[in-house]
């Protein structure tokens, strides 16, 4: 810590500077306001458009004016900053610009230390970040009094209240974990309702008892009323500074959640205390009449229960809404933010609880939010959240620092002091043993020794405590400055000593750790059951326990709530298929990450798969093909399905290039659109990358196919048509680079044209990707074909009699459809459409396979062969979530081309769209197949490709073909 | 018969059981997806009869542990304890009781834990992930070591027992 202050005194010098002088601009427009200074307003810029009540507005919000602040001070940098006449070039618009510009300043300042902190390992390790900002805070503090001699910055309530507080609630809300929340429930109330009055009290009660027993000095006036304000204002466990310190000390959910918990729902509490005992202050205590009391209580309740409802209503609201941004994905995170946003200023404006309402609100919303908007916009929402809460939290302590260094709030007084901090600390480690030795009878899982020292010595105090004080009237409150200066040493000594020392304490005392796990599919599942089994065994009891209201909560909310709120493509899938499909991605996500080239490798190692044993098994063999087959592949229809996956698709394809990179002539196509990202080129390189690939495995098969298998796949291929750029490139690729082949030169060029255009489309439809909707239908069919892997050869041989059916794909994307989200749409135009370009295709490919001749007939074999590892390279690909990355790129082209296709158009433009795909692909059968292929491939050629794999895979080493995956389970 | 839980007796005995009816009779487990399983685990194979004291000792099963107990060394493993409470979750999935959860066991309750939600290939995909996850030793089914290793981290101790059986 020591040898990261020179740093930080660097940039608080420098930063310092650069505020003192926003400062004393800042301050004019408020003096300005207030006295009017005629020279200042003369000297402030006519050019600058708005007028000073604006700036004075603003400027409240960091800058602090002092009242006696010098004008001259101000005309000073007025002068500076303006122009005497006559047309400058530049000019100095300080004034214009300085409120953001002192925001923003404040805000890169907090940025940059957190970054300065972290490249110490040891000193994060070891001291809290709260710590360390707060000393910055501190620091600057100094700087800036020194500087000005006058302390400008402050915590303010306003702002904090209104901003920088529900930033980190609203974080803390929504992302809530709600089941070990409600499990938890009852102890958190009761530690927050029964701990809060009982802190507040006892500690308010038994100051008055040293102010009466002369032990706080005279000076600090005030009555009984007087104290139990400060006792209830500086009684609260404060969530900024919980969540700050315990989430680097890890301990278990349980506790997090307990301690946690409590510190947002005291809020309830504190409010009420605290206004019911100012106005108690006012009234002066001798005329508070019983009748206040109740109300008092009364008001309780209504703070809690409103804002509760508050929340819940937002709550309902916001999933509701979320219902229908399917069209408008760009701003589905923006209804998140402004509506659980709302639901806080709401409840502070009927001056109700408002940090209940917002984590009610967060928490309710939850569930059924993120099942609604897409996934990027889940993610999006995940990191605005935490950024904001993030620096909202750095700010709150770097201005706490700040704020401490300020002689004209502070008026000291020992006793006070001591006691306050023994009595906290007193009352709070006997209030949780109390409480929790009550509790103890009806927690399933008691809570023990080492858990009632963490709670106790975890009740920090902090921001919320800070505002408040500030809050009081100095004129009512004649002790104010006491108070203030009592609270910051309380919060200090908390969110410092305590912080400090909770780490080594909780390892000391072998407090259990949470574990950083993951969950697993199995979990999952498992604890499913367990709820079932626990409800079952209540109702056989007969008794109406946690757990069989719980069950009826679920029943209530599958059969209304959640169809009230859910899209009906969501409601239709279930949870536990939701479940599976993230862990599907995440592990997706995770190997990849391992590196591009696992992606090739044969064997895919899930990290949530506990080892993998023998791929030689047979048993084994069907088990893992379909896993990478369907499980894998899974994972990249997933991600490119489901909810616009860009995202991961992004990272899997950047993992892909830099693995496999095979530069590209590109062609440049600008795309702009304000409401959609664009893909970009990636498409093209994978396909590049497919390309190579697939030579390489040409030159391998060359010798091994037979005529007959060509046909069949080339004629599934060519059924297949729609999906694949994919194929395209193999197409076009093939006949390039090892034979000549007659239908696929022709392809060739035609080929570019409809890859641009479906880049195009796929680049419109990115975000829209997710939509892909009504996908039913195919899945009933796929079913049967799935089912039978052992008949797989069957079908395969099937598929070339029969038009391209549903293949593997469209079951996987029936899955990922499964709430009808994906590739209906695909599905149906392979079966429109694929008559028509298909007979074309066919024909000439069937027609180019016979006329070869026998020299010729290793190409033939090779492309149809090609073609048909192509087809299940890329449904493996497209499947396994980029396993294959050459596949990957293909697969995500078809992908997207159907979706952009079915999106944009919907059934009609699928239907125009057919006719052009044809018209641009009609030259090529290899074409038409990969589309198609994108869509049915999947399932066919897995089985099949696996087959032909096998054989393949003797002739040529699977590690050397990033998609020899097939071979390599095999 | 290690360890008998003692509830008070009368809310039992008020619930003499006959037969599976009379389980049937509670309402609630009518839409409980695995409420047929849990009914069957209260019977031995071929009895269609339970009387209170197998009845007290299959609801035992959900008492929560008892710490003071536990520690005692010589005493035999609690029917509370997690390895007991696990053990009748895993009985539940293993119909055929061959000490493995095949993956049509899997598949079956899955599929009534789903009910129409989703199409049977999502199933067959779940199922094949969940073994695989856990399978150890590549039988393609779940024993009940690799069933308890794959629930290690989940605290069973909480949810695997109720409250009013305290």
């Amino acid at each position: 810590m020591l040898f990261v202050t020179p740093l930080l005194l660097v940039t608080a010098v420098g930063v310092a500077a650069a505020d003192l002088y926003g400062t004393e601009a800042s301050v004019r427009p408020e003096t300005a306001v207030s006295a009017a200074p005629p020279a200042t307003l003369s000297a402030s810029p006519a050019a600058s458009p708005y007028p000073p009540e604006e700036y004075a507005e603003a400027g409240i919000a960091l800058a602090r004016s002092a009242d006696a602040h010098d004008p001259v001070e101000t005309t000073d940098s007025g002068d500076a900053s303006h122009h005497g006449g006559g047309y400058k070039i530049v000019q100095w618009e300080w004034s214009y610009v300085q409120t953001p510009y002192i925001i923003a300043i404040w805000i890169l300042v907090a940025s940059v230390a957190k970054i300065l902190f972290h490249f110490s390992q040891r000193v994060t390790t070891v001291v809290p970040e709260s710590c360390l900002l707060i000393l910055l805070g501190l620091v600057l503090g100094g700087v800036v009094l020194i500087a000005s001699k006058k302390q400008l910055y402050q915590l303010e309530p306003g702002l904090f209240f209104l901003f920088l507080l529900p930033t980190i609630v609203g974080d803390a809300g929504y992302f809530m974990p709600s089941r070990l929340f409600f499990d938890n429930l009852g102890t958190i109330l009761v530690y927050a309702v029964v701990g809060t009055l009982w802190n507040a009290f006892c500690t308010g009660f038994s100051l008055y008892g040293m102010k009466l027993a002369g032990i706080i000095d005279e000076k600090v006036e005030g009555g009984m009323m007087e104290f139990l304000l400060f006792g209830a204002l500086i009684s609260a466990v404060d969530p900024v500074a919980v969540l700050a310190v315990f989430e680097e000390v890890h301990v278990n959910e349980t506790l997090f959640i307990i301690v946690f918990g409590e510190s947002l729902l005291n809020d309830a509490v504190t409010v009420v205390l605290y206004k019911v005992f100012i106005s108690f202050v006012e009234v002066g205590p001798g005329n508070v009449q019983t009748a206040d009391y109740f109300k008092g209580v009364a008001s309780f309740l209504i703070v809690n229960v409103g804002g509760t409802l508050v929340g819940l209503i937002f709550a309902v609201l916001l999933a509701f809404v979320t219902r229908f941004t399917k069209r408008v994905r760009i701003i589905e995170p923006l209804f998140i933010f402004l509506l659980v946003y709302l639901a806080y200023l709401t409840a502070e404006l009927f001056s109700l609880s408002a940090i209940l309402s917002m984590t009610f609100c967060g928490i309710g919303c939850n569930k059924y939010v993120e099942a609604n908007i897409s996934q990027k916009s889940r993610t999006t929402v995940k990191y605005t959240m935490k950024t904001l809460a993030s620096i909202a939290e750095t700010i709150i302590f770097i201005f706490l620092g700040i704020s401490a260094v300020d002689k004209s709030k502070w008026a000291w007084d020992t006793g006070l002091v001591s006691c306050t901090l023994i009595f906290i600390f007193v009352f709070r480690a006997l209030g949780v043993i109390g409480q929790t030795w009550v509790l103890n009878w009806f927690r399933l899982v008691p809570l023990d020794k080492l858990d009632q020292v963490v709670m106790s010595y975890g009740g920090l105090r902090g921001a919320v405590a800070f505002a408040l004080v500030v809050l009081l009237d100095g004129h009512k409150v004649k002790a104010k400055d006491y108070f203030v200066a009592t609270t910051i040493v309380v919060i200090f000594f908390t969110v410092m000593f305590q912080g400090l020392t909770i780490k080594p304490l909780v390892k000391w005392l072998k407090v259990p750790r949470s574990t950083n796990s993951k969950p697993t599919i199995n979990e999952e599942i498992h604890e499913r059951a367990f709820d079932h089994i626990l409800a079952a065994v209540e109702d056989i009891a007969g008794l109406n326990g946690y757990h069989h209201w719980r069950d009826k909560w679920e029943q209530f909310d599958k059969n209304y709530l959640s169809k009230l709120l859910m899209r009906k493509s969501v409601y239709h899938k279930g949870e536990l298929w939701e479940v599976y499909q993230k862990i599907n991605i995440r592990d997706a996500i995770s190997v990849i990450d391992q590196g591009g080239n696992v992606l090739s490798s044969a064997r895919l190692s899930l990290p949530s798969m506990a080892s993998r044993t023998s791929f030689s098994e047979v048993t084994n063999v069907t088990n893992y093909l379909r896993e990478n087959g369907s499980g894998v592949c899974l994972d990249l229809q997933v991600i490119d399905t489901v909810s616009g996956g860009k995202v991961e698709e992004e990272t899997e394809t950047h993992h892909l290039l830099t693995g496999n990179l095979y530069k590209p002539r590109r062609r440049y196509h600008a795309h702009y659109s304000r409401h959609f990202m664009t893909v970009g080129d990636k498409e093209r390189q994978d396909r590049e990358v497919f390309q190579r690939n697939m030579r390489s495995r040409l030159e391998s098969f060359k010798s091994t196919r037979h005529k007959a298998k060509g046909r069949h796949k080339k004629e599934r291929s060519q059924k297949k048509r729609k999906g694949s750029d994919a194929k395209e490139q193999e197409v076009n690729g093939k006949p390039r680079r090892n034979v000549s082949w007659q239908d696929t030169d022709p392809v060739t060029a035609p080929v570019d044209s409809p890859e641009e255009r479906s880049e195009e489309e796929a680049d419109k439809d990115e975000d829209v990707g997710i939509t892909f909707v009504a996908r039913k239908h195919e899945t009933l069919k796929e079913p049967l074909k799935e089912r039978p892997k052992s008949d797989m050869l069957e079908v395969y041989q099937s598929l070339a009699v029969i038009p391209p059916s549903p293949t593997c794909a469209e079951k996987h994307l029936p899955w990922k459809g499964g709430g009808g989200t994906l590739p209906v749409c695909v599905s149906m135009e392979t079966t429109k459409i694929i008559p028509i370009d298909l007979q074309q295709a066919w024909n000439q490919s069937i027609s180019s396979l016979e006329s070869l001749a026998s020299p010729p007939v290793q190409a033939e074999p090779q492309h149809p062969r090609v073609r048909a590892l192509s087809r299940a390279e890329a449904a493996r690909g497209g499947n396994s979530g980029g396993s294959d990355s050459g596949g990957s790129g293909p697969a995500q082209d078809p992908r997207f081309h159907f979706p952009n296709d079915e999106e944009n158009g919907q059934s009609l433009q699928q239907q125009e769209s057919q006719p052009l795909m044809s018209s641009m692909k009609p030259p090529a059968p290899p074409q038409v197949s990969s589309t198609q292929g994108m869509g049915r491939r999947p399932p066919t050629f897995n089985r099949n490709p696996c087959v032909y794999l096998r054989s393949l895979v003797s002739a040529s080493p699977p590690g050397s073909e990033p998609r020899s995956r097939g071979p390599t389970q095999l | 018969m290690p360890f008998m839980p003692e509830p008070d007796p009368d809310p039992w005995q008020l619930r003499r059981l006959n037969g599976p009816q009379d389980f049937g009779s509670v309402k609630e487990l009518a839409t409980n997806p695995i409420g047929d399983r849990i009914i069957g685990a209260f019977f031995s194979q071929g009895q269609e009869t339970v009387d209170f004291h197998s009845f007290v000792r299959i609801l035992a099963h959900f008492r929560p542990l008892d710490k003071n107990r536990a520690k005692r060394p010589d005493s035999p493993e609690p029917i509370n304890s997690r390895i007991s409470k696990l053990r009748f979750a895993f009985q539940l999935y293993d119909q055929d009781n061959d000490g493995k959860i095949s993956r049509d066991e899997l598949l079956q309750v899955l599929r009534t834990m789903l009910e129409m939600q989703v199409t049977e290939e999502q199933l067959e995909s779940i199922a094949d992930r969940t073994i695989q996850e856990a399978d150890l030793d590549g039988d393609n089914a779940i024993s009940f070591d690799e069933f308890r290793k794959s629930l290690e981290k989940v605290n069973i101790e909480h949810k695997m027992s109720s409250r009013f059986l305290h």
